[in-house]
């Protein structure tokens, strides 16, 4: 790792005059992926602004119809949530299933959606529940937030500080983890709302997260497993790497929609 | 260089460390404690298991700095005196080492997983949790058989 200098941040403000101030700073979350990417000499800032301390970025709660998740919050935290098991169980559920009990621990919702990885899991729920990502300066909404692999509408210095998730009335999501790091190779996440059905794919196409509008269709005719699964997925836009073709992929987002909408019930 | 404050193992600790120092580097070089092992560069094989205010954390990604202030427990902080722990007993009964280098993560990530489940585990709990610790000799088989003997070891004696 490259020499760095750390700083922990109070609070937002404080957060925000300390990246002012830094040559090239990077805010620290859970540092999941930060860490890791700086080990390997892939980013190497002058100064890390450690999040971990700021109380606004805290907290879990709910009002009936949006659930609020502070962006600070673990991936065990949501796990392990009464509040969010009991809107949104398949957000608790995805959250279990990020990679492993230490990873859990450390890494946030705030550091997974900003990073972007294209087969991260939270992005598929972000953007199938049409969620609202808050900043200390701003409200995004999901469909203009992710911007293609590893890249969001944030600004440098913009910090997440919260995600609202309208509950819907019913949710599901299947991912098929890769057998070594287990990120997904394809996710599915379903949603029926009150806008409609919306589907959510992660880990398979070339931009990162996307909207299956053939799938949404279909569900809205018929809310199936059978319905979800039986669409034709075109492989034209997903990624092909030494773990899958997009065939192979395309086949996978058909199989995993199919079981996300069983899971939704 | 910065001067940081922990406790570690129940005693007071302090040290100057570069802020890019891991506080694995920390544990190992700062306070000679090796028990904790470094498997791996890319944060997947869990060798480096340390609980970090009670809770299981790879110590080879997160920096020294970030820990000031809390309370850490290593493999050396586990057995009372003479007497193993719990589950590094189970683990010592079960055969559920060979070569060692996997060992100090695979207990205190048991330990951990023993702790939240409340001594309620059973085998395809174990496996799932073990998710994030490697081991190139055992083939799983006896850490899951020791993990499931020191669970229910404990929540006997609980
Ligand atoms: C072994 C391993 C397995 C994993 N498996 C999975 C998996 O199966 N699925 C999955 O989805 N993920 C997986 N991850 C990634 C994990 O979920 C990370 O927690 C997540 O990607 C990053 O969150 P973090 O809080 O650790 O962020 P950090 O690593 O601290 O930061 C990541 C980026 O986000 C920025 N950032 C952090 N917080 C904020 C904020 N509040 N506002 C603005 N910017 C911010 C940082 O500047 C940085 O650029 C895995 C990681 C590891 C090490
Ligand atoms: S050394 Fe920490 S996970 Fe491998
Ligand atoms: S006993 Fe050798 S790596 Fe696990």
């Amino acid at each position: 790792m490259y020499e760095t200098k750390y700083h922990k941040a109070g609070s937002l403000d404080n957060a925000t005059s300390l990246m002012g101030s830094a040559d090239d700073g990077k805010y620290l979350g859970g540092g999941m992926t930060l860490i890791p990417t700086m080990k390997q000499r892939l980013a190497a800032p002058s100064d890390l602004v450690d999040l971990g301390g700021i109380a606004d970025l805290q907290g879990i709660s709910t009002d009936g119809s949006t659930l609020t998740i502070g962006a600070g919050v673990t991936h065990a935290e949501v796990a392990g949530s009464s509040d969010v098991q009991g809107a949104i169980p398949a957000l608790a559920a995805l959250a279990s299933h990020i990679g492993d009990p230490h990873v859990r621990n450390c890494g946030t919702l705030g550091g997974s959606i900003a990073n972007n990885d294209p087969a991260a899991d939270y992005p598929a729920a972000v953007l199938a529940l049409g969620a609202t990502i808050k900043t200390n300066s701003r409200e995004i909404t999901a469909g203009d937030f992710f911007n293609g692999m590893f890249e969001t509408s944030l600004s440098d210095d913009e910090i997440i500080v919260s995600v609202s998730f309208p509950i819907p009335e019913k949710a599901g999501y299947a991912k098929f983890p890769n057998p070594a790091s287990r990120y997904a190779m394809a996710g599915v996440f379903a949603a029926s709302t009150s806008d409609g059905p919306r589907v959510a794919v992660t880990g398979a196409g070339q931009d990162g997260v996307y909207r299956e509008d053939a799938m949404e269709a279909a569900l809205s005719a018929d809310w199936s497993p059978a319905a979800a699964s039986g669409v034709d997925v075109s492989a034209d836009d997903l990624m092909s790497d030494i773990h899958g073709t997009s065939d192979y992929r395309a086949n996978l987002v058909k199989v995993m929609a199919g079981r996300a909408v069983e899971a939704a019930g | 260089m910065t001067t940081i404050n922990m406790t570690v193992n129940g005693k007071a600790v302090s040290g100057e460390v570069e802020d890019r120092t891991l506080l694995v580097e920390f544990i190992r070089e700062g306070l000679r404690l090796t028990g904790t092992h470094v498997g791996c560069d890319t944060s997947q094989c869990g060798a480096c298991v340390v609980h970090v205010d009670g809770k299981a954390i790879k110590s080879c990604t997160m920096l020294a700095v970030q820990a000031d202030g809390t309370n850490v427990v290593t493999i050396e902080g586990l057995a009372n005196g003479a007497d193993l722990h719990p589950v590094q007993a189970a683990f010592k009964e079960n055969h559920g080492l060979q070569c060692g280098f996997c060992t100090p993560g695979m207990i205190m990530s048991a330990a951990d997983m023993i702790e939240r489940y409340d001594g309620k585990l059973d085998e395809a709990t174990i496996r799932a949790e073990l998710e994030g610790n490697i081991c190139r000799c055992t083939g799983y088989h006896n850490i899951v058989k020791s993990i499931q003997a020191a669970a229910d070891e404990m929540s006997k004696s609980a």
